[in-house]
């Protein structure tokens, strides 16, 4: 059984527009220990189908669907239960550390009330193992540095900050939703090699919620493909980039430049990203794919499963997709 | 290069001013060095990237050849005349030579103006009589070349999804022919499938318009793809510079080796096998940048001669040129053709 299974999630977001669906039936699981790639564009709802498992939708935000963690269904519980679970089971950190972490708080405070909170321990107790984490993550001095404040810290120092916060309880799952978008690349390459480490060291599920095909490629077993709300493909890691069967994923890879190749010009996939109050009832992605075909924007295409581990929603045939 | 450069800038230096909170009135203010000395020469309708983390200078840089921040020093000559030492009324003239796009491309835009006011507004300022049926017939004209239906010339600039606003930005920048483009990380804030054809569109109107360019960016991969030459900063210094290509395939400084085998390839195969050069911490603090050579902190190759001087920029030949005395070519990247 899987970890984390989501079944046929919906997210809809009442606006001054009328409902909007972000998420259209969205299906997949994680295994214990795996690293999943949720890979898609802004509004794909790649980050909405990671907020909507942890019950963090806004206010006008409503789920159906099924989530279940370890056989739970969490989509029912109180946010009272629900918090037990957000802490100790699945933690999440965010692309903007600083918005995340508390400005009126010690670093500390923000680290020692979940222990207290959740594992009962005494302050003491609480601060030590917060300063293991923290030595961890790799943070020099955690002993001293602990009692500073969060603008204290330089943009990386504060993601492992925020990644020591959401390994305290041990999660057997970790959601990290573009942790490094807002870093540079070299501070970028040191929080993939620590959260790899940390993968290991703990036995975490990950999964990575990015744009980055490039991260993707170096971090992940499996890749999961959305636009417009829905799954465009799912497989292997490296099928995935190495075949993909889709021709969005096809036209992502040939769309980022590459520092390992010549090319005169890059292909694009022509047009906008899609506006989600008015997505065709078909394939959300036929209006800016170059193979559509009559049948695209009538009916959508349901994702099936071929070449034994791999999904994908499309109405071409696999060997067609070139 | 056969050809004069069209902009020659040479040891150009930008400091700023400091002052402590709660310092005292009368204590001098302390000196932010935020571009220190960066000399490159960009030919006539070349494009020039410039690359470097945040808080390198690379915008500081862009800032000061447009005119928009003083240069404390050096000197920039864009076609045979001194920026610094510029007359109020050539300096008007310069301005249109040389225009800049920007990487918010809805913040770069006025909410309040319709787009066709916003590409006509630099025209209207600098060629005040062009007639009215004029102005409008070249931002139609432009509206095309960018690739945006002309018919949405009254709408709003928050109508626009974030690709669309920086065609916006484009055609406002190009509508007086200008000579030089400067680009502030014009793609990093638009999704992957648009960002191309941004670029895209840079390189054609590039080509066909005979622009010079200056691109900067922090991501590698698209600097690579689109310039001619590279100049890499640190800390508000040039590590090195040489032609795209061999930049990217024969980096002889550390910190470019470091910043390549930093950026992610979306090749599975090739990023597990790949080896690995990360450097640890972050960029040390402007105020207070290192002695000697300012990458020495990070550095693998640190020696203990690197606090002490300044590194001498180092002539390769074939305008590659490196601030490293202990350079050597490293394989970070395996190049396919």
């Amino acid at each position: 059984m899987s970890l984390l299974e989501i079944e046929n999630l919906t997210v809809t977001f009442q606006t001054g527009d009328g409902p909007v669906n972000a998420v259209n039936g969205v299906s997949f699981g994680i295994d214990a220990g795996e690293t999943l790639a949720v890979v898609g564009e802004s509004g794909s709802g790649k980050s909405q189908t990671a907020f909507a498992a942890m019950g963090l939708l806004a206010k006008n935000g409503a789920a159906t669907g099924t989530v279940r963690f370890d056989g739970q269904e969490l989509l029912k519980l109180s946010n009272r239960e629900l918090n037990r679970v957000r802490a100790q089971e699945i933690a999440m950190i965010f692309q903007d550390p600083m918005t995340s972490l508390n400005p009126y708080l010690r670093v500390s405070d923000q680290m020692t009330e979940v222990l207290q909170l959740h594992k009962g321990m005494s302050r003491k107790e609480a601060t030590a193992e917060a300063v293991r984490m923290l030595d961890a993550v790799r943070i020099p001095d955690a002993r001293n540095r602990i009692t500073n404040f969060p603008h204290e810290f330089s943009g990386g120092m504060r993601q492992r900050i925020m990644i020591a916060m959401a390994l305290l309880c041990r999660p057997r799952l970790l959601i990290a939703d573009e942790p490094t978008t807002a870093l540079d690349v070299t501070v970028q390459a040191q929080i993939m090699e620590l959260l790899g480490d940390i993968r290991t060291e703990f036995g975490t599920a990950v999964i990575l919620i990015t744009h980055d095909l490039g991260i993707v490629a170096g971090f992940c077993d499996r890749t999961l493909v959305m636009y417009g709300g829905q799954i465009m493909e799912e497989g292997p890691t490296n099928d995935v980039f190495a075949a993909p069967s889709h021709p969005y994923t096809r036209g992502l890879l040939k769309a980022v430049p590459r520092l390992d190749r010549e090319e005169d010009s890059l292909q694009t996939i022509a047009g906008e990203p899609p506006d989600m109050s008015r997505l065709p009832a078909g394939c959300p992605f036929s209006p800016r794919c170059d193979q559509v075909e009559d049948i695209c924007p009538m009916t959508r295409p349901a994702l099936e499963g071929f070449d034994g581990n791999r999904r994908r929603a499309c109405h071409l045939n696999v060997k067609e997709v070139a | 290069m056969a050809t004069d450069p069209i902009l020659s800038v040479r040891d150009l230096q930008v400091t700023f001013d400091i002052r402590r909170q709660g310092a005292w009135p009368w204590t001098p203010p302390m000196k932010l060095h935020a571009v220190g000395g960066i000399s490159f020469d960009l030919p006539a309708g070349e494009c020039v990237g410039i690359v470097g983390e945040s808080g390198s200078g690379k915008s500081t840089l862009a800032r000061a050849i447009v005119g928009t921040v003083p240069m404390s020093g050096g000197s920039a000559v864009f076609e045979g005349q001194d920026l610094a030492t510029m007359s109020p009324e050539a300096r008007r003239r310069h301005r249109r030579n040389v225009q800049m796009i920007f990487q918010d491309p809805l913040a770069a835009l006025n909410p309040r103006m319709t787009v066709g006011e916003i590409i006509a507004e630099p025209l209207i300022t600098h060629e005040p009589k062009t007639p009215r049926k004029e102005v409008k017939r070249r931002v139609a004209e432009l509206m095309e070349r960018v690739g945006l239906l002309p018919n949405l010339i009254n709408r709003y600039p928050h109508e626009f999804s974030g690709g669309q606003c920086q065609r916006i930005g484009i055609a406002r920048a190009l509508i007086l022919k200008p000579k030089l483009l400067i680009c502030d990380e014009p793609v990093s804030a638009l999704d992957v499938s648009v960002q191309a054809q941004v670029v895209n569109l840079l390189m054609e109107l590039q080509r066909d318009m005979g622009l010079s360019m200056i691109f900067i960016a922090h991501d590698l991969s698209v600097v690579k793809h689109i310039s001619d030459q590279i100049v890499v900063m640190y800390l508000g210094r040039v590590m090195e510079q040489a032609d795209a290509r061999t930049l990217t395939t024969r980096p002889q400084h550390p910190y470019t080796q470091a910043l390549i085998s930093s950026v992610p390839v979306p090749d599975p195969v090739l990023e597990k096998a790949r080896p690995r050069m990360v450097i640890e911490g972050e960029l040390p603090s402007p105020l207070n940048p290192p002695s000697g050579c300012v990458f020495r902190t990070r550095c693998p190759k640190a020696q203990a001669s690197c606090a002490e001087a300044r590194p001498e920029m180092l002539d390769l030949g074939n305008a590659h040129t490196v601030a490293c005395p202990f350079h050597e070519v490293e394989e970070v990247l395996a190049v396919q053709a």
